[in-house]
């Protein structure tokens, strides 16, 4: 077990930036530390550098007790959002400086700073100074300084906060690629899902101070624990229904709802790939209007809005969209697969509901 | 309206002058203005008092600056900057360190306080000293059991500079370190760098143009100070600094003298100027280049950001 928090809980004077967490990673893992800003994450990062101490709990890096070690002894890497490199230090004393510290042989420094120049690609840039630097190189310059001491963990701060979204999706592969390389116990923070979902081995959620939900990408996207999971992990369709006769009803939309009582409030969340649309107006059950199509890439989203005003998200292919030739504005019918009854927030989730025969609903519910 | 349309196309008037869209005539009414303004109270008298100093003469000048009340007062002047430098750089940077990277209560009083000595009279640091350690003062009894003498002597003139300067330094470093933040002095610490070399090596490299900067200012500054130091000096000629001995002779309607040696502290104005002027052309070159500024990501040299591929190590 390379970490492991136990019930740890850190107070900023009235303030409880996180509440009662335990999780272990393991060695060599690749963890992603995934909220809303303001979730903890960064806290529970900082708690695990030296740089933040808990206040209530117990913290283990590599079986040691590391509460009370301070940060300059836990030979932990950390890279901050900012990079925060020593401006007035060239790239080569910027990565050696942890070496430096450590008073190492010169000819060592210089081996572990060349081998790290190589491992990340920095050749050649040794020489230069932070401001000469485009962004995802002085990330990896950042990455290159957080490694040369060869430390037990690696944490990283926002690792794709500061660059633009081209270069984003290049870092991604890159360091999923670095850490199998290395193989060094990565935690990471992140507040964006998608970065986490293609980058972690598992994901763990924050939000407000809480550890929500810990397990594989896949995980928390099909089996979310509650409905702050299920809504921040992708997109979900939520709506707000009430029962009657046994029936949620809002608008033209309806969805069983035995073994709960009449007047209720009910809540209903489906993916927009559980959403399934066909040009025939008449084909499904629900009917609406193509608003709009977002061009997402290799995937679109379509807004329809049902007669009585409700906007459903769905999801598909390009190629299913020429299929069906579709348009902006087309009256078009459509059906939903999958769904879940949605607890109020915090409460365990149920499990999904899977329509096989949509013509279960029947007419007239 | 041809001609107008005509007129915003030319590539002279391509840059918006909204603004600045004053006729010659006010144009050159407010140049001519400011540059009377510069000759009459800047240039003219400056020229003057050299003219006065060289009247009698190139020997008159050396011999006014090689007499000993004037080589003593050089020699006081030196003193006390050599003194006070030093202690202002060390109370600027601890303002400067405990404003920027602490949070405590009374934070926004002290920010106010530095402040004080760029408000408060002269005259009224002079006689606070006199209050604390005259001989009738809170201080006095204790002062003159052990025999000491502060007001009316040296030390009296170095406090009096002291706080006079206090806020050359700590002004200089308190925006510089705020906007700078703490995650460079974090990264050191969790690369195992004790408190005293991340200031050593990561904090004073990077406010070092800063502190130059605020310990010139401080150094002019304690060397023309005259209000303060007047009050706590004892007036004897050769216990005197440069300015006080300027006033002095003067005084005592030696005009050429004064003159003299005052164009002496002009003269090291004008060093103290163009030294400033260098290093904001400096600090400015370098932050043009985003050296001081917080990390936005610069794409430049034409550097390839597809090449990420990692090289294995073998």
């Amino acid at each position: 077990m390379s970490i492991e928090l136990r019930h740890i809980s850190k107070r900023f004077g009235d303030i409880t930036a996180v509440r009662n967490i335990s999780f272990t990673v393991g060695e060599g893992e690749l963890v992603g530390l995934l909220g809303p800003s303001g979730g903890g994450k960064t806290t529970v990062l900082r708690m695990i550098a030296g740089l933040e101490t808990p206040t209530e709990g117990d913290l283990f890096v590599r079986g040691r007790r590391m509460n009370d070690v301070p940060v300059q002894t836990r030979n932990i890497g950390f890279v901050f959002q900012g990079y925060a490199l020593f401006k007035t230090m060239t790239v080569f004393d910027n990565i050696a400086f942890g070496l430096r510290i450590q008073k190492q042989r010169c000819a060592d420094i210089a081996a572990r700073v060349e081998e790290l120049v190589k491992t990340l690609g920095l050749e050649g840039l040794e020489r230069r100074f932070p401001h000469q630097l485009s962004g995802g190189q002085r990330q990896r310059v950042a990455i290159a300084r957080a490694l040369a001491p060869k430390p037990n963990v690696l944490l990283l701060d926002e690792p794709f906060g500061a660059v633009d979204a081209k270069i984003r999706q290049e870092l991604r592969e890159w360091l999923v690629q670095l850490h199998d390389e290395l193989n060094i116990t990565t935690v990471f923070v992140t507040h964006d899902q998608e970065e986490a979902m293609e980058v972690s081995n598992r994901i763990l959620i924050f939000s407000r101070g809480n550890l929500e939900q810990l397990g594989t990408p896949r995980e928390v996207y099909e089996q979310p624990r509650n409905e702050f999971v299920a809504r921040f992990i992708g997109v979900m369709n939520v709506l707000e229904m009430t029962v009657s006769g046994g029936i949620a009803r809002l608008g033209g939309l309806s969805f069983p709802a035995h073994g709960h009582s009449e007047g209720q409030t009910l809540r209903i969340g489906f993916r927009p790939y559980a959403v399934q649309v066909s040009m025939s107006p008449n084909e499904y059950r629900h009917q609406a209007i193509l608003k709009h199509t977002y061009f997402l890439g290799i995937m679109l989203r379509l807004e329809l809005e049902t007669p009585d005003g409700l906007v459903v998200r769905a999801r598909m292919s390009k190629e299913d969209y020429a299929r069906l030739k579709l348009e902006d504005g087309m009256s078009v019918s459509f059906q939903i697969r999958e769904y879940r009854v949605l607890a109020r927030e915090g409460e365990i989730l149920t499990p999904e509901v899977s329509i096989a025969h949509p013509t279960v609903l029947g007419e007239g519910i | 309206m041809a001609r107008s349309i005509h007129r915003v196309l030319t590539p002279a008037n391509t840059r918006s002058r909204r603004g600045a869209d004053e006729s010659r005539l006010t144009q050159w009414l407010l140049i001519g203005i400011a540059a009377v303004f510069v000759g009459l109270f800047l240039v003219l008298p400056l020229v003057s008092m050299f003219y006065e100093a060289f009247r009698k003469g190139p020997r008159a000048y050396i011999s006014a600056l090689t007499q000993e009340s004037t080589l003593d007062s050089i020699r006081y002047t030196l003193t006390i900057a050599v003194l006070v430098v030093p202690l202002n750089a060390l109370f600027g940077i601890a303002a400067a360190w405990a404003l920027t990277r602490f949070q405590f209560r009374g934070k926004a009083l002290l920010t106010t306080l530095i402040d004080l000595p760029f408000a408060i009279s002269p005259v009224v640091v002079g006689v606070m000293l006199i209050a604390l350690f005259g001989y009738q003062g809170w201080l006095g009894p204790w002062l003159r059991a052990h025999d000491l003498k502060v007001v009316f002597a040296l030390p009296g003139m170095v406090l009096a500079t002291v706080f006079v300067t206090f806020p050359f330094v700590a002004r200089e470093l308190i925006p510089m370190m705020q906007s700078q933040g703490t995650e460079p002095e974090q990264a050191a610490l969790t690369l195992g760098a004790s408190g005293w070399q991340v200031f050593w090596h990561v904090t004073l490299p990077s406010i070092k143009w800063a502190l130059l900067y605020g310990l010139i200012l401080t150094t002019a500054r304690a060397m023309g100070e005259f209000g303060a130091v007047f009050v706590v000096s004892n007036r004897i000629a050769g216990e005197m600094p440069i300015p006080l001995w300027v006033d002095n002779l003067n005084a005592d309607h030696r005009g050429s003298e004064a003159f003299a040696v005052a164009s002496l502290l002009a003269f090291l104005a004008v060093c103290t100027l163009t030294l400033k002027a260098w290093l904001e052309s400096r600090h400015q070159h370098e932050e043009a280049a985003g050296l001081w500024t917080t990390d936005s990501p610069v794409v430049n040299s034409g550097e390839s950001e597809t090449a990420f591929t990692p090289h294995t190590p073998s």
